[in-house]
């Protein structure tokens, strides 16, 4: 047995008590700056350092990211996780109005907002952010569109300036779909000469079904993002049906001889927002992140964005690019007297914007892009 | 009455345990879903008919089915025939040493992820490749061979040649080398050898090494989507296509349920095929 006798003396106890306070000191110091943690439901790169680094460091915040590709997918997200699970929604414009109708999302207050920096009045009211009565529900945060996207080196910006190019000889076998029916199905309607693509009847359907089946023999493959990217860089892919300046740009920026041009019968605009989830426990801290993603820095990041360009949707935001990233901003045409600025391309008529299929279902839609893959 | 044995029970039971937690139980939920709906996104629990009525009905099935057949098919019959002189060399003609390290080196590849092993073939097969670079030096292609079928059996052998040579080094391996001799005493032809004594001797082996390279490729969802362009798709990415379409998984278990009736059948066909006993003559 041992003869050891526990005893505490004052003198041992106001050591003991120190060093206990010196050793625990860092942990209270870190419970007592708690990083909060907002979740956001996004596309890949929305949730990144370089969008939301500084956002996080000043308001001692973490973002944990859950990417989704495709809007079926980030419905699927919502309705497969618990409530709560979500705080931030970023979302494209034509799924959105989903989010309304399934009452998912917080309604917001327009007041909040400087609706008249906006660079163009269509965003001021964009469908689906904003329910029938007048209550707005998302915010248009960024936009691009899609066209023509080819390798320099084979077609000149005039040859690629419409959608029958796809057609041409030189690229049998070169042409490649980024794999989704919406935008390639799209782009074939435009073609067909549909004022409102997505909102055809059903002889307009089967047209545009005959002349994306007629596309067949020149198609080369159907790809993800990974894909697309390798496929264009490589040269694999000579042009590309379905993606625009968010996936040439990246590579562009890279030094690769690609480059989307929207071409003469129109392009399509990919419209981004973000909503806050209805469940959302830290509501106040959402929408402190959407005023920054509206604030002239906010909006400048969003077009530099490393995971894909987008256009900035404010005044405010394009002069700030045009400032501090004058080469970007040329690159991507957000320059005042530019012909391919994407607001005087939607000024000229020449921009629809992407919607779900109006008088078929999605899945119609749907059923028929793997009839076309199967072809 | 027989007696229950309960170290033989001991034995058994863990692989009894672990087949139906994570075979069987996850097989029972695939079919019982193939019978569920999706609404608003969510799945509903019913027994309905409508994704198999969907799903067999569209042409687009079937054709994707008899590709990743054919695909499936040649790839097992390609790996076989392609490793067989390499596997009866290692077998027949190196010591034992020399095999033990051939063995170990065809092991090796499996270190690395399959899916940078596929990747690593862009650089090889692209129309600016290397491949490609070497033809150019006596004036051929540039050829195609990235995004097309061509491109699918490459990565399909990737995943399958070494696993194939492996089992069929062993089944050679474990051939009783007098019966070669007797044959090649008695007269054989190299080819008569190989025809009437090493196939037959080792057929139970060959089988089950192209069984594997037909199961590991029917399913692969790698080599046909990033080497074969998905153009056309196979089975494995008709189910990534349906669930990404309005969350269909009830749809996607029908395709499920359609390949393993599939490697079910095929396997049991060539496990029969394989231990059936030579008729007497």
């Amino acid at each position: 047995m041992s003869n050891t006798k526990f005893t505490l003396t004052k003198r041992s106890f106001l050591k003991t008590g120190l060093a206990s306070v010196a050793v625990s000191a860092p942990f209270v110091n870190r419970a007592w700056a708690q990083t909060t943690e907002l979740t956001m439901l996004g596309w890949y790169g929305t949730a990144e350092p370089d969008m939301v680094g500084a956002f996080e460091e000043a308001n001692n915040v973490k973002f944990i990211p859950k990417y989704y590709a495709g809007g079926d997918n980030m419905l699927a997200a919502l309705a497969q996780n618990p409530p709560g699970t979500f705080d931030i929604i970023h979302t494209d414009a034509e799924y959105a109005k989903l989010l309304v109708a399934n009452d998912l999302v917080l309604q917001l207050d327009p007041e909040d907002y400087a609706f008249d920096d906006l660079l163009h009045d269509d965003f001021k009211k964009f469908a689906g952010h904003w329910d029938a009565s007048g209550n707005l529900y998302s915010l248009i945060t960024r936009f691009g569109h899609l066209g023509v996207s080819y390798n320099k080196e084979t077609l000149t910006a005039e040859e690629a300036a419409t959608y029958d190019i796809f057609w041409d000889e030189r690229l049998t076998g070169k042409v490649g779909h980024f794999d989704w029916h919406l935008p390639s199905l799209g782009q074939m309607s435009l073609l067909m000469g549909n004022a409102s693509p997505f909102d055809i009847d059903a002889a307009a359907w089967q047209a545009v079904q005959d002349k994306t089946l007629s596309l067949k023999p020149q198609v080369g493959g159907y790809f993800d993002f990974g894909g697309t990217f390798s496929g264009l860089k490589n040269g694999e892919m000579l042009a590309m049906v379905g993606i625009g300046d968010w996936v040439t740009g990246i590579l562009e920026r890279d030094g690769a001889p690609v480059s989307s041009v929207v071409p003469k019968e129109g392009g399509i605009q990919w419209t981004e927002s973000y909503s806050i989830a209805k469940t959302s426990n830290k509501a106040d801290l959402a929408l402190k992140y959407l005023d920054y993603t509206m604030s002239p820095e906010g909006q400048v990041k969003t077009a530099q964005m490393l995971g894909y360009p987008g256009h900035a949707v404010t005044k405010a935001g394009r002069a700030l690019l045009n400032e501090v990233d004058p080469a970007e901003a040329a690159r991507s045409h957000q320059v005042d007297g530019d012909p391919q600025d994407p607001i005087t391309l939607i000024n000229e008529g020449r921009i629809k914007y992407r919607d779900i299929p109006v008088q078929q279902t999605l899945e119609d839609w749907n059923d028929f892009w793997s009839e076309y893959k199967n072809a | 009455m027989r007696r229950l044995n309960a170290y033989a029970l001991t034995f058994r039971l863990p692989i009894i345990i672990w087949q139906a937690l994570f075979f069987i139980g996850p097989l029972i939920f695939v079919v019982a879903m193939s019978f569920f709906v999706v609404k608003n996104y969510r799945m509903v629990e019913t027994f309905e008919l409508t994704s198999w009525a969907k799903m067999i009905s569209r042409d687009y099935v079937w054709s994707a089915y008899r590709y990743t057949l054919v695909m499936a098919g040649s790839a097992a019959a390609i790996a076989s025939i392609l490793a067989f002189p390499a596997a009866w060399f290692l077998a027949f003609r190196c010591s034992a040493r020399a095999r033990q390290v051939a063995l170990l080196l065809l092991i090796v590849p499996f270190f690395t992820s399959y899916l940078v092993r596929t990747f690593s073939w862009y650089t090889i097969l692209a129309e600016a490749g290397v491949l490609n670079g070497g033809f150019a030096l006596f004036g051929l292609g540039p050829f195609k061979m990235l995004n097309t079928p061509f491109g699918t059996l490459v990565g399909y052998l990737t995943l399958v040649l070494p696993l194939v040579m492996i089992l069929q080094t062993v089944t050679m391996a474990n051939i009783d080398t007098r019966l070669v001799q007797a044959a090649r005493n008695l007269g054989c032809t190299p080819a008569r050898t190989i025809w009437s004594v090493i196939l037959p001797a080792g057929k139970t082996g060959f089988v089950i090494a192209a069984l594997f390279a037909f199961i590991l490729s029917f399913g692969d969802f790698v080599a046909p989507f990033y080497l074969g362009g998905s153009n056309p798709p196979t089975m494995p990415i008709l189910i990534i296509d349906t669930t990404k379409a309005g969350q269909q998984w009830p749809r996607a278990a029908v395709v499920a349920v359609m390949m393993m009736l599939t490697l079910f059948s095929i396997a049991f066909a060539a496990i029969v095929y394989s231990y059936r006993k030579r008729a007497s003559r």
